[in-house]
């Protein structure tokens, strides 16, 4: 198992956020949002870059949805500003902004043909009736819906409708390019199709995409970094393979993928801690630059697919013995969830590698987990 | 079995209370005036077999067809109907849409409320409320009294008996057949319209008239023929409101019908009535499947 750490491995080809000399596309500046006396946005400071694809993760009522909107100029900050390209755009009404937005149900006009709708913006702005048709023929030629121009949004399917949404909220050419939600409507497949196919556009275009999501998988293919969110504050903004293998704190662990977490008490050791967390049971082994307090309170988290799964005893740094309670078969891979002696349980991965339809492990069997230092994480929140 | 009933049902019912009184109305029409009971002739005897049919058919003939277009009364009165007609419905929708329009935009909780407010006229009988109207609009009415009372005339406002009062009976009465209908199309629309609208560069006005007013036009449609086709054959309001001078078909036929007792003229002005309705009535029914599948 691999334990080199996500820098080494991802080549940092488009990285704007690392350079200090690059300027944000858009800055919010300590921007507050509040309803009543609800706080959607609590005092939020964040930069996106010209060119990103930038997912806003959280649970519903994060504060995501009030964050687009007031990018889109629908809310305007009760504190704080935002800029785009250096420009306070708090008070600009939506009709002013070069921003466009894809909405949660595409929100097309029912009583407009495809073309009508992919038209209605640039119509808008009094362009003239030949650019108008040569722009419109290009967004029907980028989402492929050329056969579908004359059609109106109830007669074609739900896929394309998503698609003439999204070539409506390019129409313009907006500097940012909001998408709530975008693919929520589509089922799995169509999603997963369409995922590379948003990020495809996104390149041609060069446009800057903003995308609320509530589904981490989703974020986690398209964005270039993804901000997870919880209670109006951004928790970590970061890529996806940082979100993922070095979340800032036990929500994020949570929130993305699957996790195992053991709470313990840390004890410094040579290139990071052993963690104290029962009985009877060895100390496990984490390799952490964080800096704890001789006896702190912290905890380990353990994606499931670190986790070795054995019938016999393997020297590693940690190794436990267990008994499997539960089996989840997902075909390229299965999940084990082991149970400790002290009752706790850690899920393990195994890859299904061989084409055998009998599995190596079955329920109440005898098994040895093992992982290295390097593969836990140790949070302190 | 079951299904043929269902079926069946609205035909009989239809075949019972339209197609045979239609059929009868349509052969006194054919027929002549005449000093008895029932006042017209010819009248069906079956005791008589062919030979009384073959009489019965040779009786009847298009005379009193002809004779609505001989006399300018009826034409006029015609023409006269249709366009108070249209003009009461042009007035109805341009107070019935920000009618409707305000409590689609209402805050949920409160729409119920409203619409409670729209029907509730109709708790009231119909003659009362046209009733109330004259204590309103007579010489000495409310209107004229808080009028001169306010210092804004001096001399009473003659609008009861005349064609302007017409047009507040029945712009009162049918207002609610218009507001309903829109108000159904305006509170199905999804607002995120309009912000789509604004997101692509539209001004509030510009939006309104991009989206909300063609989204909304099945509703103004079938709101305009809900007031149009009953006010055409009005005959109460015109009669209790309007004057000697209000010249409406409905009040023609009432007069024909029980003054002169010309019953076969009276049903000659009625058959041409209906056919004057089956117009909008016809287009009314291909709005209403339009926008049927304009939803499916």
């Amino acid at each position: 198992m691999s334990t080199a750490t996500a820098e080494r491995t991802r080549p940092a080809v488009f990285a704007p956020w690392d350079d200090p000399d690059a300027t944000p596309l858009i800055e919010f500046r300590g921007v507050t949002k509040r309803f009543g006396d609800f706080t959607a946005i609590d005092d939020l400071t964040l930069d996106i870059y010209a060119k990103e694809f930038f997912a806003l993760l959280g649970p519903s009522g994060c504060g995501k949805t009030t964050m687009m909107r007031m990018l889109a100029g629908f809310e305007t900050p009760t504190e704080g500003s935002i800029h785009l390209s250096g420009q306070d755009i708090g008070r600009v009404p939506p009709n002013r902004r070069a921003v466009n937005m894809m909405f949660q149900n595409y929100a097309l006009f029912p009583h407009l043909s495809v073309w009508e709708n992919i038209a209605f913006g640039l119509k808008r702005e009094g362009r003239e009736k030949g650019e108008i048709d040569e722009r419109v023929t290009e967004m029907l030629r980028l989402t492929r819906l050329e056969k579908f121009a004359r059609r109106k949004p109830h007669q074609i399917s739900g896929g394309q409708r998503q698609r003439v949404a999204l070539a409506r909220s390019l129409a313009k050419a907006p500097k940012l390019l909001l998408l709530d939600e975008p693919l929520g409507a589509l089922d799995k497949k169509l999603r997963e199709e369409t995922q590379f196919e948003l990020m495809d556009i996104q390149e041609k275009t060069g446009t800057t995409f903003v995308i609320v999501t509530h589904d981490q998988e989703e974020a986690m293919t398209v964005a270039s970094r993804v901000a997870v969110m919880d209670e109006g504050r951004i928790v970590q903004v970061a890529t996806p393979p940082v979100i993922y293998e070095q979340p800032a704190s036990l929500y994020v662990a949570d929130f993305i993928g699957d996790v195992t977490i053991i709470e313990g008490t840390a004890r410094r050791a040579e290139g990071g801690y052993t963690v104290e967390w029962a009985e009877g049971q060895p100390p496990l082994r984490v390799r952490s630059g964080l800096d704890l307090a001789e006896g702190a309170r912290c905890h380990v988290a353990i994606r499931p697919e670190k986790v070795e799964i054995h019938r016999n005893r393997v020297e590693d740094d940690n190794v436990l013995k267990g008994t499997v309670i539960d089996i989840g078969y997902l075909g390229n891979l299965s999940t084990y969830h082991v149970r400790l002696a002290d009752g706790r349980v850690v899920k393990a991965q195994n890859f299904n590698t061989e084409r055998d339809t009998r599995q190596p492990f079955t329920w109440e069997d005898e098994v040895w987990i093992n992982w290295t230092a390097g593969c836990g994480v140790l949070l302190e929140r | 079995m079951r299904r043929l009933a269902v079926i069946a049902l609205p035909y009989l019912w239809l075949l019972a209370l339209f197609l045979v009184p239609f059929v009868i109305v349509l052969k006194i029409s054919l027929s002549d005036i005449a000093v008895a009971i029932p006042p017209y002739t010819p009248t069906l005897d079956l005791s008589e077999g062919w030979a009384g049919i073959r009489d019965f058919l040779s009786g009847l003939d298009f005379e009193n067809f002809v004779f609505l277009t001989q006399d300018d009364l009826y034409w006029r009165a015609y023409l006269s109907s249709v366009w108070i007609a249209f003009v009461s419905t042009l007035i109805t929708l341009a107070i019935g849409y920000p009618i409707a329009y305000g409590m689609a935009r209402a805050a949920p909780e409160w729409r119920p409320t409203l619409l409670m407010l729209v029907i509730l006229p109709f708790w009231t009988s119909f003659l009362i409320r046209v009733y109330a109207w004259i204590g309103i609009l007579s010489s000495d009415g409310i209107l004229n009294r808080v009028l001169m009372d306010l210092w804004i005339i001096d001399a009473p406002l003659q609008i009861l008996n005349s064609t302007n009062a017409v047009y507040v009976g029945i712009v009162y009465t049918y207002l609610p057949f218009m507001v309903l209908p829109i108000y159904a199309t305006l509170e199905k629309m999804d607002d995120a319209l309009l912000e789509a609208a604004e997101d692509l560069g539209a001004s509030r006005l510009g939006a309104f008239w991009l989206v909300t007013w063609p989204l909304s036009r099945g509703g103004v449609v079938a709101g305009c023929f809900l007031v149009f086709i009953p006010a055409i054959g009005e005959f109460v309001i015109p009669s209790l409101l309007g004057g000697s001078d209000t010249l409406m078909i409905g009040k023609v036929l009432w007069e024909e019908f029980f003054s002169n007792r010309d019953w076969p003229v009276a049903s000659a002005v009625a058959i041409i009535l209906l056919l004057i309705l089956i117009v909008p009535i016809v287009l009314f029914q291909r709005n209403e499947q339009k926008q049927r599948e304009r939803e499916g």
